[in-house]
């Protein structure tokens, strides 16, 4: 029935990104355009006692020179948080720091010059006379008494305490179990590092009293959103938001960041379009890090392998300042997925968000589901190795069934579908796991640390029900707009809310227009990321855009289509009943008499004609919908690894991967194995290599490519992927989203095999990152202390 | 990333290069993978780049005798791509995991030296293949005429980003000997995970005689000191004794206790690099050693990191 749904089209973006003909934001050239550098703080904290910018204003080519202070005066606002929770303080952000710094990057005054050269070389010469304060970087040690105040009325650093589920039943499960699993580990921070830096350039045109602003945004309404009511003081109407194309986000262009308001305040103060394109040492000092727990959790088992209780409590690193949605990630996305695959019938999470000297910690691939799916699958498999038995059968024992769907979690989820034991069989058969764990046997008796890795993950998408989020503590609701505009020939436009920055909307949503309407695909053109084209629309993330985005392009085509059949019914003189759409061909007949066919371009003409429509028609055809889902998602995951630790140097070697995901239906299953196959990348990068590292002062010691270890493609053997599909309810496409499981299933798979490959030598955990140097050492601790 | 201002020259001879560079001061450039990266984060301003890249002359790789002669401006992927069963199987195999295929592509043997990062992969190779660094100047000759003189690899590398180069010399090419039956090198190396730099980079050379004894050998470690370094020591304990793995452990354990200055970062402590140097000497010598025995046929692996 579909033609376009279900098949690797190729991506039709792809053309102009191999060829460099993609255009983005730094690529923006406007006459007259002059250009924004940013003076960064070198201390992590410290009081701003002057800044003196005249030597910087005298060199030839500056326009001006502006200070945090200049923004404030002229009414600038702070940058806000879009996610509050009762009882969080959400101390001011401002665009440039005005009294202190608070981290290293934080930025302190811009220049404006007519060449980004001169910009930088004015920026070396602008003095700041700087008193340096105590830093604290680490998420639990900011509670401590005396730690140093990042916001002096944030007393102990502590922005928000977010506990959900029954702490009493939960404490009585623990207390009464056969068995408890206890850990206490970081979960490290990472740095996401989209290939394409931020950007933003900015045209205020003084005739309308209006400003452009081209941004890399992940959410171009939302950021024009924020100018408007809180930070540049323009209103909406006045504003247009540009994402234009943009080379990846992974999250960390969902924010409001301060470039954003800077950008335009100054193409309106000088009169002149600006811009500013952040270098990638920038964008390791200002883009929002990820993850950043310090976590101690207990899981409660009795003695044949149920799971009774998990208790956790986390600490969450906000960094200096709370990013858009930063204290969504640990709470709403986090505690409340700590249920897992499995039937824990009581379960309590809390998490603190502090603050620290930090960059500020928001949203990446995954956000908060990775950390949940990590922290549960280590203690799955430490009870399992406690408990002596096989760790996918401990799973198993205690997956939620196929048929107890939805099922109601202990922490406020109620999971739409999914069959987990076909999934776990699939991934088994996939991985050849008996196979696995035969050679695993001959390799450990001949001495060889050689680890498989099992994991069963869970995530939340397409966030979100409006009503949940709101309630929850977002400030907006988390629907998606969809418009359907069909020219008079027949050609097809589409609006999107939703964003593209490499998810290959251009080509899925086509593909999905294209075959509700019955059109060539070559017929539909999507159009996404600019304000004044597109409809209200809340953007791309949590891999919502093809569940949400997708779900609102077919209510506008089922409009479409309707108003088409009612007006074919009319022009053969039939009753709407008896007309069928033939949605493979695109035109609507009288039913069983195919002579009566007319024909899509057909009917869109005669709708601009519009001379013989049935009583009450409007001309035209064009339909806008805004669909809010009636449910998360729940894509789900059982991954499978191999790997070989270098007993001599602790260097780990991924030998296979097997990958089978359930992501409910699929529209493009290249693009979606393309997402699992970057996800996992991601995922193993965070278990194996990165590490966004800071010292006890503050200074962020993995700053650059030289210092932060990025996944490479040699480090990955050819990957195995497949799927399982059990369709969502909860949306007409059936989707569940494809984005974030392979990150979240990576991680954990990873982390799983290696300390399956220590297990023999009588080492229970590491910490991530899982070094050459951290594993060797515990090599050599456990072989010395006679372990092995 | 922006560079301070500088001024930029392209050079249409080695002469011209001394010439402009002693009149002026500033910088050669030959690949640009060292110096302009320094140069985009502030922490170099030569104020005048004078580019070599298309002197005649100073590129590509010719065997002279018992000696392959490699011009300074010779990338990386044109050394891993020799084919030339004479060629050092060491050079060969470190041209090859120097960075990544852009990298390598970019990168020139001349610059790779000149800047002399503790981490770079040649210097250690060239220090252990006794190579000899070919430099030219104008001293004493005047404007448009050139001198050249040879530095020995193992006085070359002086200290952290420090070499015996003056200011007004060009490095113009490295002299290596050839390898024939009896002889193998080999290169191993522990991975900086980010930079691709060597964590720890040890090359060993040496040579059996007809009765399977070694004859000469020479091993050189960088990564984890602040210059190439030689460890006589562990050459001198090889000599007279077969190539095999008890000679080889002992050759290990000898590094072991090596003098050192070691360095630390956050991507491998002093202590863990210690540990590892036995480890990839080991590798080095008994990689070298199964080579000299194929006589001159190359290394096996290695290129495709």
């Amino acid at each position: 029935m579909s033609t376009y749904i279900g098949k690797s089209m190729k991506r039709v973006e792809d053309p102009r990104f191999v060829q460099g003909k993609g255009r983005y934001v730094a690529n923006l050239a406007l006459p007259g355009m002059i250009h924004v550098a940013v003076k960064r703080s070198p201390f992590a904290h410290a009081r701003i006692a002057s800044i003196d910018g005249s030597a910087a204003e005298a060199l030839d080519g500056v326009i001006a020179v502006y200070t945090g202070q200049d923004l404030l005066d002229s009414g600038v606002g702070s940058l806000p948080c879009g996610f509050t929770p009762p009882g969080i303080k959400t101390p001011p952000h401002h665009p440039l720091a005005v009294d202190k710094v608070r981290h290293v990057g934080d930025g302190v005054a811009v220049v404006v010059a007519e060449d980004p050269y001169v910009a930088e070389d004015a920026v070396d010469l602008i003095r700041v006379d700087y008193e340096p304060l105590a830093a604290v970087v680490d998420a639990r040690k900011a509670m401590d008494d005396g730690a140093p105040l990042v916001h002096d009325d944030v007393e102990q650093n502590l922005s928000f305490h977010w506990p959900l589920g029954d702490a009493d039943a939960t404490a009585h499960a623990i207390e009464s179990a056969d068995h408890v699993v206890q850990l206490e580990f970081s979960n490290q921070r990472l740095i996401p590092n989209a290939m394409e830096p931020r950007a933003c350039a900015a045209q205020w045109d003084g005739s309308t009293e209006s400003m452009t602003v081209w941004t890399t945004s992940q959410n171009p309404h939302t950021i024009r959103l924020l100018l408007g009511a809180f930070t540049l003081g323009i209103p909406e109407h006045k504003l247009r938001v540009i994402s234009p194309d943009v080379g990846g986000g992974f999250g960390s262009k969902i924010f409001h960041y301060a470039e954003e308001v800077i950008v335009p305040w100054v193409a309106r103060a000088v009169g002149r379009p600006a811009k500013w394109v952040a270098s990638r040492s920038e964008a390791f000092i200002t883009d929002a890090h990820g993850r950043d727990h310090v976590t101690r959790a207990e899981l409660a088992v009795t003695q044949d392998g149920t799971f009774t209780g998990l208790r956790v409590t986390t600490w969450a690193n906000m960094g200096a300042y709370l990013s858009t949605f930063a204290p969504l990630i640990p709470t709403a996305l986090y505690i409340t997925l700590l249920s897992g695959l499995y039937k824990i019938p009581a379960i309590f999470g809390e998490a603190y968000g502090t603050m620290t000297n930090t960059v500020p910690v928001d949203a990446y691939r995954g956000a908060g589901r990775p950390e949940a799916s990590y922290l549960v699958e280590t203690l799955v498999d430490l009870a399992a190795r406690d408990l002596g038995m096989d760790p996918i059968e401990l799973r198993r024992k205690n997956l939620i069934a196929a048929d107890e769907f939805p099922y109601q979690t202990p922490v406020a989820l109620a999971y739409d579908s999914g069959d987990y034991q076909r999934l776990f069989d699939k991934a088994e058969e996939l991985s050849e796991y008996g196979r696995l764990r035969r050679q695993q046997e001959e390799a450990r008796a001949a001495g060889r640390l050689v680890g498989i890795g099992f994991s069963g993950c869970i995530e939340a998408s397409g966030p979100a029900p409006s009503a949940v989020a709101v309630g929850l503590g977002a400030a907006i609701g988390l629907y998606e707009s969809g418009v359907v505009r069909v020219h008079p020939t027949g050609k097809v436009v589409v609006l999107t809310g939703s964003h593209s920055h490499g998810q290959g909307h251009e080509t899925t949503f086509a593909q999905i227009v294209a075959d509700e309407l019955g059109v060539p695909i070559d017929d539909v053109e999507v159009v996404h990321g600019d304000t004044d084209r597109t409809p209200y629309g809340v953007g791309t993330y949590g891999s919502r855009s093809a569940a949400i985005g997708g779900s609102a392009l077919v209510k506008s085509a089922e409009k479409i289509r309707a108003k088409l059949t009612e007006l074919a019914a009319h022009l053969v003189e039939a009753s709407v009943e008896d007309m069928v759409y033939d949605r493979e061909t695109g035109t609507i007949s009288v039913q069983g008499s195919p002579e009566t066919a007319l024909g899509f371009a057909q009917l869109a003409f005669a709708l601009t004609t519009a001379d013989n429509l049935p009583e009450g028609m409007e001309p035209g055809l064009e339909a806008t919908s805004f669909y809010d889902p009636a449910n998360f998602t729940f894509p789900c995951s059982a991954h499978v690894a191999q790997v070989e630790i270098d007993r001599d140097t602790g260097e780990v070697t991924v030998v296979s991967y097997a990958a089978v995901d359930d992501v409910g239906n699929v529209v493009n299953p290249m693009i979606v194995e393309g997402q699992i196959l970057g996800g996992i990348a991601q995922g193993v990068g965070q278990a194996l290599w990165e590490h966004g590292m800071y010292d006890d002062s503050g200074q962020l010691l993995a700053g650059s490519m030289m210092d932060y270890a990025m996944p490479r493609a040699d480090g990955f053997p050819p990957i195995a992927v497949d799927r399982i599909e059990t369709p969502s309810p909860h949306n007409p496409l059936g989707i569940k989203g494809a984005g974030e499981m392979g990150t979240i299933a990576g991680t954990a798979t990873i982390s799983s095999a290696v300390l399956d490959a220590l297990a023999p030598l009588g080492i229970r955990y590491l910490e991530m990152p899982l070094t050459a140097e951290k594993i060797h050492d515990a090599i050599v601790a456990a072989t010395e202390g006679g372990g092995a | 990333m922006y560079p301070p201002v500088f001024d930029y020259v392209r050079a249409g001879s080695i002469e011209e290069a001394l010439d402009l560079v002693n009149e002026r001061g500033g910088k050669f450039l030959a690949g640009g993978h060292s110096l302009l990266p320094v140069m985009k984060m502030r922490l170099a301003d030569p104020g005048l780049l004078v580019d070599i890249g298309r002197v005649d002359g100073l590129r590509g790789i010719s065997r002279k005798g018992e000696y392959y002669t490699v011009g300074a401006l010779t990338t990386h992927a044109e050394v891993a791509a020799v084919d030339d069963g004479g060629f050092p199987a060491a050079l060969l195999e470190a041209a090859g995991m120097i960075g990544d295929p852009q990298v390598r592509n970019r990168g020139t043997v001349g610059g790779n030296v000149a800047h002399a990062d503790p981490a770079s992969d040649l210097p250690p190779v060239f220090a252990a293949l006794g190579a000899t660094m070919v430099v030219a100047s104008n001293r004493g000759k005047g404007r448009g005429a050139m001198q050249t003189r040879e530095i020995a690899a193992t006085e070359f590398f002086t200290g952290l980003f420090e070499t015996a180069l003056a200011d007004d010399e060009l490095l113009v090419s490295v002299n290596v000997s050839a390898e024939g039956p009896g002889v193998g090198s080999a290169y191993a190396k522990l991975y900086n995970k980010a930079s691709r730099y060597a964590a720890v980079g040890v090359c060993a050379r040496l040579a059996v005689g007809a009765d399977g004894a070694c004859t000469s050998c020479t091993v050189a470690v960088g990564g984890l000191v602040p210059n190439a370094t030689v460890l006589t020591d562990v050459g001198a304990g090889m000599l007279g004794r077969p190539v095999d793995s008890q000679t080889i452990a002992a050759a290990a354990r000898v590094a072991a206790a090596a003098e050192l200055d070691v360095m630390s970062d956050i991507h491998a402590s002093a202590r863990y690099r210690r540990q590892m140097l036995p480890v990839f000497v080991a590798r080095a010598l008994t990689s070298a050693g199964e080579r000299s025995h194929l006589g001159a046929s190359g290394p096996d692996t290695g290129a495709s990191r």
